[in-house]
């Protein structure tokens, strides 16, 4: 069979999956309830025991888990096994400074692998394959994901991380790259940077597997043509598991969910009812297979709507569609999640009870984060120096919390834009 | 012996040095010296007026940053090396030279520089003791 990494999975029946999923559920709640106490506190308190979830569709008598929790919980608090048995942290940003840290046992990596692999093999992809990995490696799932994948798989895996444009050219170019994994800003960046270079010719490109921020059908367009690839979309959060969540089959009409690791529900963001399929709201996921990071229904704060259609790449997981928003304000830039809250709190521990605003634009394929403060009359001196040193001063701060760079410009005061008295803490001038 | 300088933040946006100019001169403040530091986002517009407080007043309610320093007024020889002889003064002295800018008054004579420098008392008693001549804000006013 072509195009499947795991066709016993990927084309299962329907029902045999909702049967798969209830028995794995089952188990994963009685896990959690043994050893992940602080969710068990919150079961206590929703009046629910293991014994109540009987199958998939109890799924929605169990708490929520949210941002808020991975905070409180920050940093053991969600582990769901011993420390023995954990071998791996992914990391990302959080809401006020503290960063989401989940783990993961070698089963979990595995199991993420697989469904990496998965999202490699959809696009026609084998062990034939050369897959150059262009995500950032470390802390960021990206890279140690579709790295993963692409092993399972058994391509030639190229494990270049993000950035070193004219290597990431090189080796595309004399190692016959086919497969480019990474965000779809820096496909675009990459992809001018070859029609610049003249090295169109030599390039072998044949898919591209894009995800970590959003992007539209225009831009994939662009990249399709730019690089003559077929572009798909990948989707995840280090909270589930990292990419891999869901992928993109030929179609293009939305991503397949690997549902026998992770089950999907949309919901009403304000009054948190399981919403019927078709409807547009909120995607909360719950692991059921996963060890050491059991999340069970995290609230993503993704906005998308699912499907179980019959696709006709033989696949019967559930699609999700392109993301439509968010029900917070977490920005992605650069791949990066951003909240104005954490900035906040940068200003507040630098004594600044100032106004500020983050302006998003993308300059070169690249997204550009510009944070304008207004001067306080403290804050104010008459020489230049001094105002540039608070400028470079908040730029590091800012650099160390969010981990990417901003441009720090002191603005005059209340000259930041207000809609009804209420500032107007973000200007998204991103056009993708 | 120092002078009360104005400073006020202007952003690097058209009509914005104007707006500040305008609000001084609608008030009937006069402008003895200025002076304008700029970088590639903003600007600090330093000024000596006739009267600093009404200025300070005036330009806060127009919705400016202002700020209030004290810097010397030095009268140096009009000839060359004029200026040269009293910054080695203070440099000698170990006071640093913030910064400078020259203003104009009728006279032949003398020219007229204004100093922010980081340490306002030595630097008055240097040049004091080396005969140096500063202006008194009612000297400068008038003239």
């Amino acid at each position: 069979m072509q195009n499947y990494y795991q066709p016993e999975i990927e084309c299962m029946p329907q029902a045999d999956m909702k049967a798969l999923q209830s028995r794995r559920l089952k188990n994963q709640v009685w896990h959690v309830w043994d050893n992940v106490s602080y969710y068990k506190e919150k079961m206590v308190k929703a009046g629910v025991t293991p014994d109540d979830i009987k199958s998939i569709d109890d799924l929605h008598k169990l708490p929520f888990v949210t941002k808020d929790d991975l905070r409180e919980a920050y940093p053991y608090g969600l582990l769901g096994v011993s420390l023995r048995d954990a071998v791996r942290i992914q990391s990302t940003s959080g809401t006020t400074g503290r960063r989401v840290v989940a783990f993961y046992t070698q089963h979990d990596i595995d199991l993420w692998e697989d469904c990496c692999a998965r999202a490699i093999a959809a696009t026609g992809s084998t062990k034939d394959d050369v897959v150059q990995v262009a995500y950032g490696y470390g802390l960021f799932t990206g890279g140690p994901g579709m790295n993963g994948g692409s092993h399972k798989l058994g391509s030639l895996t190229l494990p270049m991380s993000s950035g070193f444009t004219e290597r990431q050219l090189q080796f595309m170019c004399d190692l016959e790259a086919t497969v480019l994994c990474c965000t779809p800003s820096y496909a675009e960046f990459l992809a001018e940077s070859i029609e610049e270079s003249g090295l169109t010719d030599k390039i072998k490109l044949k898919a591209g597997i894009f995800g970590a921020e959003a992007w539209s059908n225009e831009m994939r367009l662009r990249i399709e043509e730019k690089l003559g690839i077929k572009a798909y979309d990948i989707y995840g959060l280090t909270e589930i598991t990292g990419p891999g969540v869901s992928f993109e089959c030929c179609e293009q009409t939305g991503m397949h969910i690997n549902e026998d690791h992770f089950v999907a529900e949309i919901i009403d963001p304000e009054t948190e009812e399981v919403l019927h399929e078709g409807s547009k709201g909120e995607i909360v996921f719950t692991c059921i297979t996963k060890q050491a990071f059991p999340l069970l229904r995290y609230r993503t704060r993704d906005i998308c709507v699912l499907s179980s259609d019959a696709c006709s790449c033989g696949r019967t997981l559930k699609k999700m569609s392109r993301l439509m928003g968010r029900s917070d304000d977490m920005l992605i830039i650069k791949g990066v999640n951003v909240f104005p809250s954490q900035i906040e709190t940068v200003l507040i521990e630098y004594g600044l009870s100032s106004n500020y605003q983050l302006v998003i634009d993308r300059h070169n394929h690249s997204d550009t984060l510009e944070v304008c403060v207004e001067l306080t009359p403290e804050m104010f001196s008459d020489t230049v120096r001094a105002i540039e040193r608070r400028e470079r001063e908040l730029h590091e701060k800012i650099k160390n919390i969010l981990g990417i760079a901003a441009k720090v410009t002191m603005v005059a005061p209340k000259t930041i834009t207000r809609s009804e008295g209420k500032a107007i803490r973000v200007v998204d001038k991103r056009k993708i | 012996m120092t002078v009360k300088q104005l400073s006020v933040f202007v952003e690097n946006k058209p009509g914005k040095l104007m707006e500040a100019l305008e609000a001084l001169a609608e008030s009937g403040i006069d402008l003895r010296a200025i002076s304008l530091a700029d970088t590639s986002d903003f600007g600090i517009l330093r000024a000596i007026v006739n009267r600093p407080d009404h200025a300070y007043e005036v330009l806060s309610e127009s919705g400016f940053l202002v700020k209030t320093n004290n810097v010397l007024a030095v009268v140096i020889g009009d000839k060359p090396g004029g200026l040269a002889s009293v910054v080695r003064l203070l440099s000698e002295g170990n006071v640093n030279i913030e910064y400078t800018y020259a203003f104009v008054a009728h006279s032949r004579d003398n020219a007229y520089v204004i100093l922010r420098v980081d340490n306002n008392d030595e630097a008055v008693n240097i040049l004091t003791k080396n005969k140096v001549t500063l202006l008194t804000e009612k000297e400068l006013y008038s003239m």
